[in-house]
């Protein structure tokens, strides 16, 4: 029996040339292939005792070190999780908790509204479930969350707010938030701040220390390491305003009692790896893509004159770039791309594959029709110049059928 | 002459199978699930029909093995207006629709042939069982799966960008065909319900609409035998449910003759005041030369249902029907389909009946 996607005749769209979609997953890097086969290879469980485990357990903490170096925090503060999904989960509800427990007082939740479903569905949850009162702090016309508005919503007191959570940067539109001013501001109150930092951090300079965040989520497979793994920076308990996050997994007591499971030796290595070489690389290359998504826009802006680039101008990820094309659906553009080798994406899905309207786009102030006919090109490390002429072509065609479809 | 063809894959077999054959021949086929509703659970829960996440997922696992390009277009919107509202607001006038049919006119062979067109593609293929060539729609050969009857309302327009790729084969066949094409379809149930009543409880599901609009139930003589929470839950020929305080005189079972919403009653008497000799037609779909008449043919009058043998005549958006034999149980709102051996002329949808004098 062959392995899975194998059988069979091969889906006569899957010879991709033009991968336009980096923010929904970016080629593995060859030195996380490596890092990761060469770990599959090996025996170890890293919380063994003996000769095998430790071996294993080395892996993990250089892993643990280069990460932390990565991204300005402390080894100790590395909690490894299963991806950007549970690091969010675990710090939402986690902190809640704790927070909670410790003071029963602290029931306000205060989020950005543009924020990724890990994060905008746990914080939901709380307040279906747990009686946490949610406050979504309102975005500008370009995505970004005001110090002011959070200091707002915050109030005069704050004591009676658990946490407040704001993205680094958005998945979608790519607009960048201003973490550091956000983070202060809840430090004022004495409130905890998480950020996902999952679109960031392959990116941007992301430094945990220096951002004042008490927790911070990070991705493999967004910046070239394996899809099934992530962590949360999590500030040491030492800090006065600080606790522990009540854990979601409960098991064998790993990564400081947080988050329980066997860690995943190979994969761990996969994103350390990664994560050393994007590093290593990021200001040039960073550099490198927002030269090649300028021309990305302005390749679609002479095509589709009317098209409207959403998101902050200038302060956005180095390789998003996302619009709406008036009289179109995202889904029909996404198709006739799709058909001519182009992949991207509508930055919004659902487990039915129906999208729906997306709430950044909402949030932002787009009517229905800007939301439904909006596309997201990402870039990444494999992206080049063949890759911003591709869509160029097909831009302006592709842009004019849909139109003929309309809005159904 | 290869098409590019929109194949519209329930999750179920037939489908399956279409885009299968469809692909085989040649065209370059898309497969498209329509997602109907935009909570997928407040239809169908189990895998029976056309709406859930499971179907959602068969229907791509059928793509990938077929090869072919999948995607789920999201037409709720279209389909509650077009068909959930349609069938509710018929119920409630006093007729009996036909969502099959009226999802055919309006979703199948408009909404999304329409934005298929608009996208490029040449034709839509679906898994009914009917036969379409050079423009003359006749019954499939599986008899007991016929689905000419629901396609009879479409256009001639509509028609010229359908493929029916099943309709020389029989269902059985196409099971084995699916198992041998390695579909993990082959052997799925069947769907017979209505796809958006989850239960199948179509009086409860009117009800939650409706509201209950209590009146009674009177024989032909205008007695009070009975009450009815709404009368827009009863169907003309409907024997069950009716819960008739008094007997009727003779003891023979009572069947529902009218119903009629203006007075809010439902009519009830004995089986052979079901008898219908003339219907009258209104709207009807030429699929053809549209006939004037008077001509004889054939007529059938539901899903699966006898077909008569009549004299028609059409006068502009009339038409008029005087059956051979009567016909038992005819309720406005169904479609009248005319037909020629097995070749379908024209339809349209019952305004009026009949009965045979006393």
């Amino acid at each position: 029996m062959p392995p899975p996607g194998h059988r069979g005749r091969a889906d006569t769209v899957v010879r991709v040339v033009t991968y336009l979609d980096h923010a929904a997953t970016t080629p593995m890097l060859p030195e996380a292939i490596e890092a990761m086969t060469a770990g599959l290879r090996e025996l170890g469980n890293p919380s063994s005792l003996h000769a095998v485990g430790r071996r294993a357990r080395r892996v993990v903490e250089e892993s643990r070190e280069i990460i932390a170096e990565a991204f300005d925090a402390r080894p100790s503060e590395v909690v490894f999780t299963s991806g950007g999904t549970e690091a969010d989960n675990l710090a939402v509800k986690g902190v809640h908790w704790a927070r909670r427990a410790a003071d029963p007082g602290r029931t306000r939740v205060l989020a950005g509204a543009v924020e990724h479903h890990a994060v905008l569905d746990a914080v939901q949850w709380l307040a279906d479930h747990e009686g946490a009162k949610v406050e979504w702090i309102p975005v500008d016309a370009l995505g970004r969350v005001r110090p002011e508005a959070l200091r707002e919503a915050i109030g005069p007191d704050g004591s009676d707010v658990a946490l407040v959570t704001v993205m680094w940067a958005n998945n979608e539109v790519g607009t960048v938030q201003p973490v550091a001013e956000l983070a202060a501001a809840a430090r004022e109150h004495g409130v905890p701040f998480h950020t996902d930092a999952v679109q960031a951090a392959g990116h941007l300079p992301v430094r945990f220390a220096a951002s004042g965040a008490q927790s911070l989520a990070i991705t493999g497979h967004k910046l070239g390491g394996p899809i099934g793994v992530g962590a949360l920076l999590l500030a040491k308990p030492a800090e006065p305003l600080f606790l522990d996050p009540v854990p979601l997994l409960h098991g064998g007591g790993q990564e400081r009692d947080v988050r329980s499971g066997t860690l995943d030796t190979p994969a761990i290595a996969g994103f350390a790896a990664a994560v050393q070489v994007t590093a290593a690389r990021r200001d040039a290359e960073a550099a490198r893509l927002a030269a090649l998504r300028d021309r990305l826009i302005e390749a679609v802006r002479a095509a589709v004159p009317d098209a409207v680039l959403n998101g902050d101008p200038a302060d956005r990820l180095p390789g998003n770039a996302h619009f709406s094309f008036p009289g179109c659906e995202g889904d029909a553009l996404l198709m006739l791309l799709d058909a001519r080798g182009i992949a991207c994406s509508t930055g919004s899905a659902c487990s039915a594959g129906v999208s729906q309207p997306s709430h950044v786009l909402t949030a932002m102030g787009a009517g229905a029709e800007r939301a439904r006919g909006s596309l997201r090109f990402t870039l990444g490390h494999s992206s080049t110049e063949a890759d911003v002429k591709a869509l160029a072509e097909a831009i302006g065609p592709v842009v004019e059928r849909a139109r003929r479809a309309g809005l159904s | 002459m290869t098409l590019r063809v929109l194949a519209a894959m329930s999750g179920g077999v037939d489908s399956a199978v279409a885009a299968a054959r469809a692909a085989e021949a040649g065209h370059d086929v898309t497969g498209v699930h329509m997602a109907l509703s935009s909570n997928p659970q407040s239809y169908r829960t189990g895998a029976r029909g056309c709406c859930t996440l499971e179907d959602s997922r068969d229907a791509r696992r059928a793509a990938d093995v077929i090869g072919i390009p999948f995607y789920v277009w999201d037409l709720a919107e279209r389909f509650h207006r077009d068909v959930v509202e349609d069938f509710v607001s018929e119920y409630a006038a006093g007729r009996t629709p036909n969502p099959c049919l009226r999802c055919n006119e309006k979703i199948k062979f408009a909404a999304l042939l329409d934005r298929a067109v608009a996208l490029g593609f040449d034709a839509v293929c679906t898994g009914h069982y009917a036969r379409l060539e050079d423009g003359v729609l006749r019954r499939g050969v599986d008899a007991g799966k016929d689905q000419s009857y629901v396609l009879a309302v479409c256009t001639p327009e509509q028609l010229a960008r359908a493929l029916f790729p099943l309709g020389d084969t029989a269902k059985a066949d196409i099971r084995r065909e699916a198992e041998r094409r390695g579909l993990q379809v082959a052997d799925k149930p069947d769907s017979h319900d209505i796809c958006f009543i989850a239960d199948g409880d179509t009086r409860g599901f009117l009800a939650e609409r409706l509201g209950a609009a209590p009146g009674p139930i009177l024989d032909t003589d205008g007695n009070r035998v009975g009450e009815h929470e709404g009368a827009y839950a009863y169907t003309v020929g409907q024997r069950k449910g009716l819960r008739l305080g008094t007997p009727a005189p003779d003891g023979r079972p009572r069947y529902v003759l009218d119903i009629s919403p203006v007075d809010n009653t439902v009519t009830v008497g004995p089986r052979e005041s079901l008898d219908v000799q003339e219907i009258t037609g209104e709207r009807p779909v030429w699929l053809g030369e549209a006939l004037g008449g008077p001509f004889g043919c054939h007529v059938q009058l539901r899903a699966h249902g006898e077909v008569y043998a009549c004299t028609a005549e059409a006068d502009g958006d009339v038409l008029r029907l005087r059956l051979a034999t009567p016909a038992r149980g005819v309720a406005a709102g169904q479609a009248a389909v005319l037909y020629d051996g097995d070749r379908v002329l024209a339809s349209a949808t019952i305004a009026r009946t009949v009965r045979v004098p006393a």
